[in-house]
């Protein structure tokens, strides 16, 4: 396993350098110039200083390099020094936001926790429901529950999640008024009271994500289970007598759940696109709401890191996916 | 006495009748045709202008005179729920077609040319891992302005968002038929066809394609699903068409504002959009089947 785990690992790394090399190209290929919006009443060799500490003279490579440097040395050596007291970042210079002129690092790491939390639970629900749905709808294929089961399913994936988050707050905020329509950012949990609050507003935003993961999942799931329910080995255990119990979530859940595995991490960068929306219709105050907030203010310093944070963590997704597989079926560690 | 089909047109013949009795194909192919004749054919016949403001007549009902009522600039839904059909379709037909495009190509080169493979499916597999929503966004950001001055308002960000959906959205077609290619490259009758001196290209386009066209046709339909929802998203986001321009997801963000006073508004646009793709969906769900041969044998 921790062969697998470095190889796995190393893998990552030039992934997340290639698609930080795109989000630059990106940037740096668009029309426009970054000092466009400075005021005119900046003299013009003023100008050219911004230009230069912007390293806007530069070869590209070397820009390149020197956004590397920001991104992997620089901002981590701040945030350690934040973290422990020791001054290790020195004056290093951060990146800044345009916007509130504050190290777009330390706004990312006050929003990141939201975003985990209803990405993260949303995931957890959707498991939890995804996963028995679809094996014993495989179980009984085409009995009454397979049918409703795929069903909703079909219906779970097709609404976009800025419908259905709509349609909750329509239902259970403007008719019932059970649960919040808007997120209270502030709000801090002390206590059972506190913390029921934070539940019950947190409740809307992940029900509409855990449905379309449970809808996904449940739908592979299912396929999954239906190849191996007929696979010989499941007859061997049926034969020598086991219980259908054991033979289900013994046997064949540990094989059925591999490939599943692999298509859920597939799905991990259309679920942060479902968070972005998501937080926007519950202004939820997560990555994603600042993420709209900065493109609609032209803020590239904040959208660049915010891109590259996303796609961090949906490189990390895909790691820890690599890792369960290699987990839950040793053949691909030695593979 | 009637003659019997020969093989390929058998297997046409059997694929035809499996989709038939998909129950849930056929219901969404009814209406998919039923929304694309409402979004084609519907403004000829309700003739209201999707722009006309009428500010006497805001937020009004339904009424014989405005079927779905009208919006806080009194302009008529029904209009509106047309006009936007036609853009949406019309942006998730065109990035379909698109991504079918590079898709196809990448797959197809990846299966035949053998020292293209490692590299392409890398780069495949590289756009998978990429935050597209994110990209989207900063794309748009960056590009907006550039075509918009280049083509007009309207124009420019059609190109921007198909050709922006097509380049995001083309992994999964190249992936099937990479892995279709190789399968069907092994078969019998195209070692046969090479044995005999084909070459290589016609073995390509003759053999190969026509065997690949089903799998491609699946993943056109949810290109299809998957490019509507990404456009109406972007619009819902705000970062769509101009805002006096209809699309569904456009409408959908302009009614979330008075989701308070007019809920029943929402639901138009949004109903249009999830039971479009709920219909592509379900096509996809029954053209699979019909066109598997493991399915065809239950």
């Amino acid at each position: 396993m921790p062969v697998y785990t470095v190889r796995r690992v190393l893998v990552a790394v030039p992934t997340l350098l290639l698609i930080s090399l795109i989000l630059f190209l990106l940037l740096d290929l668009a029309p426009g110039d970054p000092t466009a919006q400075l005021p005119l009443t900046i003299p013009p060799e003023v100008k050219e200083n911004i230009r230069r500490s912007l390293g806007l003279g530069e070869p590209i490579h070397v820009r390149y390099l020197l956004w590397l440097q920001q991104f992997f040395v620089n901002e981590p050596l701040h945030l350690m020094s934040q973290l422990t007291g020791i001054d290790l970042g020195g004056d290093r210079h951060r990146v800044i936001s345009w916007q509130t002129r504050s190290p777009v690092v330390d706004l990312v790491i006050e929003r990141l926790p939201q975003t985990l939390w209803v990405v993260g639970l949303s995931y957890v629900a959707g498991i939890a429901i995804g996963l028995p749905v679809g094996i014993v709808s495989a179980r009984h294929q085409y009995g009454w529950f397979d049918q409703l089961g795929t069903f909703v399913s079909m219906v779970g994936f097709s609404v976009p999640t800025f419908f259905s988050g709509v349609l909750l707050i329509v239902v259970f905020s403007v008719e019932f008024g059970w649960f919040p329509s808007i997120y209270d950012t502030t709000h801090r949990v002390t206590g059972w009271d506190s913390l029921l609050f934070q539940l019950r507003q947190m409740a809307m935003p992940v029900t509409v994500l855990a449905l379309y993961n449970a809808a996904q999942i449940s739908r592979f799931m299912r396929a999954s289970a239906l190849d191996n329910l007929n696979l010989d080995y499941v007859r061997t255990a049926r034969a020598k007598g086991m219980s259908e119990r054991r033979v289900i979530f013994v046997h064949v859940l540990r094989n059925a759940v591999g490939p599943v595995v692999t298509v859920i991490a597939l799905g991990v960068p259309g679920i942060f696109g479902g968070a972005i929306v998501t937080e926007q219709i519950f202004k939820v105050n997560g990555l994603g709401q600042l993420l709209i907030t900065s493109i609609q203010a032209s803020d590239l310093p904040t959208v660049q890191t915010l891109t590259f944070v996303f796609a961090v963590l949906i490189v990390a997704c895909n790691l820890l996916a690599d890792l369960l597989l290699g987990i839950l079926d040793p053949r691909i560690r030695y593979g | 006495m009637v003659e019997a089909p020969s093989g390929r047109r058998f297997r046409e013949r059997h694929a035809l009748r499996q989709f038939m009795r998909h129950k849930g194909a056929l219901l969404g192919f009814a209406f998919l045709v039923f929304i694309l004749l409402f979004v084609a054919f519907g403004p000829l016949i309700w003739t209201i202008d999707p722009q006309f403001i009428d500010i006497r007549a805001r937020n009004s009902g339904m009424s014989l005179s405005h079927p779905l009522g009208t919006d806080q600039l009194g302009r008529d839904m029904l209009a509106r729920l047309m006009a936007g059909g036609r853009a949406s379709v019309a942006v998730g037909a065109a990035a379909m077609l698109l991504s079918l495009l590079i898709g196809g190509l990448v797959g197809l080169l990846a299966g035949f040319v053998r020292w293209l493979d490692g590299p392409l499916m890398r780069l495949t597999d590289l756009f998978l891992a990429l935050p597209l929503l994110p990209l989207l966004l900063v794309v748009i950001l960056l590009f907006r302005d550039a075509l918009r001055a280049a083509f007009g308002p309207e124009a420019g960000i059609f190109i921007l968002m198909v050709g922006v959906m097509a380049i995001t959205g083309w992994m999964q077609t190249a992936r099937v038929v990479r892995g279709e290619v190789l399968t069907v490259k092994e078969r019998e009758f195209v070692v046969a066809a090479r044995a005999v001196g084909v070459p290589e290209h016609r073995i390509a386009r003759r053999h190969v394609l026509p065997n690949v066209l089903s799998s491609i046709m699946v993943s056109a339909t949810l290109g299809m699903a998957n490019a509507i929802i990404t456009e109406s998203a972007l619009s819902f986001l705000g970062l769509g068409f101009p805002s006096d321009f209809a699309t569904w997801g456009r409408l959908l963000f302009d009614a979330t504002d008075y989701l308070q006073q007019y809920p029943g508004r929402v639901l138009w646009p949004g109903l249009a959009i999830s039971l479009t793709v709920l219909s592509v969906n379900y096509m996809g769900d029954g053209l699979r089947d019909s066109l598997d041969p493991r399915a065809r044998a239950r």
